[in-house]
């Protein structure tokens, strides 16, 4: 087989939010416990989930990410008393209006992992990561305004 | 009309007002603008008829700063918008006289002009007009229905009852006639390539005049981070490719939980966008997520996404 006939294998690129108090952490012991999780994550970290605006997101998406995760404290436990509990809201509605506009819901998650949850993080990476991988290629949302 | 301008008339001379906001007659029959009369004469060319569709209650914000009082005429659906400004704290209700003008719809010109060409005038549009509207063409005169011209917004009229008014002018009609959310759910039941091709279709077609975020009540801000702070012709130029891209999507996200959906947006857009169902999708979500809520409906009441309950719903979860 030549190098041309091989089939190169669709590698998603994932950007994971991660909270600095929680699943920052969290994936620092999946990393210490040598829990594996896929290289395509690649992981931003934000001082609370309440920190991620909805254009990181949307930005994410335009510069070619197939999927978006965000990672933060378990309800109640947010260091900052309450930043997960507006984020929770605020993703719900951006979710749900990605998906609205053809980005499906599968290519979007939050999940709350805390900082003593290692393997809960390299999970929950694994799991999006293959669930992406199924999506395929992402739409071009960059391109929303430029029709052909 | 004519009572409407001698009650605005007394208010100015016997000086309960300082001015008054309201339509003045355009160029043409159905092009009045959205005017400031400061004199009891120039009020001989106010007018109120099925074209003057335009939301008042943004040019209040400045309305507000100036001395004495200004008596505004509001439609029931731009109460909402006036009471949403309240509970921002954009406007001062003590310095404002709201006349709650009376409504059977307003006008979709663009519906009128569909084969109709060449009008020269349009008669009957006024608010105790006839079911019919008379338009004169150079081919001659014709007779449409009142009900067909209507702007879209007005299909999901949200009632006939002014939310917040010092005097009510005229009898209202609620001209509700379709489901509000009936579009929103169209597109929601394609497949995510549908979705994408549809919005990219429309968006496309966008050339950023900044119509939408001008007329909009909810976009009040001070300084608008689309609004490049540069000197002269530099102003033109984008301030981030990316917000000129993600334009209508940031600008819904920033008006979510406080748009009361009057729809001023996609009446405005020269190219005929409809912005208002990115609005309204938002509006549904809440509603399902959060329960109903209608911006603008409670001056006191809590924006959904400045609140939240320790049960709210988890996203992806949809219910």
């Amino acid at each position: 087989m030549s190098m041309n006939e091989e089939k190169t294998e669709f590698r998603p690129l994932i950007v994971a939010f991660c909270c600095n108090w929680c699943s920052y952490a969290g994936a620092d012991l999946a990393g210490s416990s040598r829990l594996s999780y896929p290289a395509d994550v690649k992981i931003i970290r934000v001082p609370c989930s309440g920190r991620v605006n909805p254009m990181f997101i949307l930005r994410a998406f335009e510069r070619g990410a197939d999927g978006v995760i965000i990672c933060g404290c378990h309800p109640g436990d947010c260091h900052y008393s309450t930043g997960n509990y507006y984020a929770r809201r605020r993703m719900t509605l951006l979710f749900s209006m990605l998906d609205y506009m053809g980005v499906e819901n599968g290519r979007t998650r939050v999940e709350w992992c805390s900082a003593a949850e290692g393997v809960k993080f390299s999970n929950t990476m694994n799991e999006f990561c293959e669930k992406v991988k199924s999506l395929g290629k992402s739409v071009r949302l960059g391109d929303i305004r430029c029709k052909d | 009309m004519q009572g409407l301008i001698d009650r605005l008339t007394a208010l100015l001379s016997d000086g309960t007002v300082a001015r008054v906001i309201g339509w003045k007659k355009g160029d043409m029959a159905y092009n009045p603008e959205p005017h400031m009369f400061e004199t009891a004469e120039s009020l001989k060319d106010f007018v109120y008829d099925g074209f003057c569709g335009a939301n008042l209650s943004k040019m209040m914000i400045e309305a507000s700063k100036l001395e004495g009082k200004t008596a505004v005429c509001l439609k029931p659906c731009d109460t909402y918008s006036f009471n949403q400004l309240i509970r921002e704290h954009r406007v001062v209700r003590e310095n404002a006289y709201i006349i709650g003008v009376g409504c059977r719809g307003k006008l979709d010109i663009e519906k009128i002009k569909k084969g109709n060409k060449g009008i020269t005038s349009i008669s009957g549009t006024e608010l105790d007009g006839s079911d019919d509207i008379k338009i004169e063409t150079i081919y001659g005169d014709k007779n449409i229905s009142y009900k067909d011209a209507l702007l879209d917004r007005c299909h999901v009229c949200k009632g006939k009852d002014h939310m917040i008014f010092d005097e009510v002018w005229g009898e209202s009609k609620d001209t509700a006639d379709q489901e509000r959310f009936a579009e929103v759910e169209k597109i929601e039941a394609m497949t995510p390539e549908e979705k994408f091709a549809f919005f990219r279709n429309e968006l496309s077609k966008c050339i950023r005049c900044n119509a939408c975020r001008n007329v909009c009540p909810a976009c009040s801000c001070r300084k608008c981070i689309f609004d490049n702070t540069k000197f002269d012709a530099q102003q033109k130029a984008n301030v981030v490719s990316f917000e000129e891209r993600m334009f209508h999507i940031i600008r819904a996200f920033h008006v979510a939980g406080r748009c009361t959906d009057c729809g001023e947006c996609s009446r405005v857009c020269p190219e005929g966008i409809p912005l208002h169902l990115f609005n309204r999708k938002f509006i549904k979500d809440i509603d399902k997520f959060y329960g109903e809520f209608q911006a603008g409906k409670d001056p006191e009441a809590q924006s959904p996404l400045t609140d939240f309950t320790f049960e709210d719903i988890e996203p992806g979860e949809r219910g």
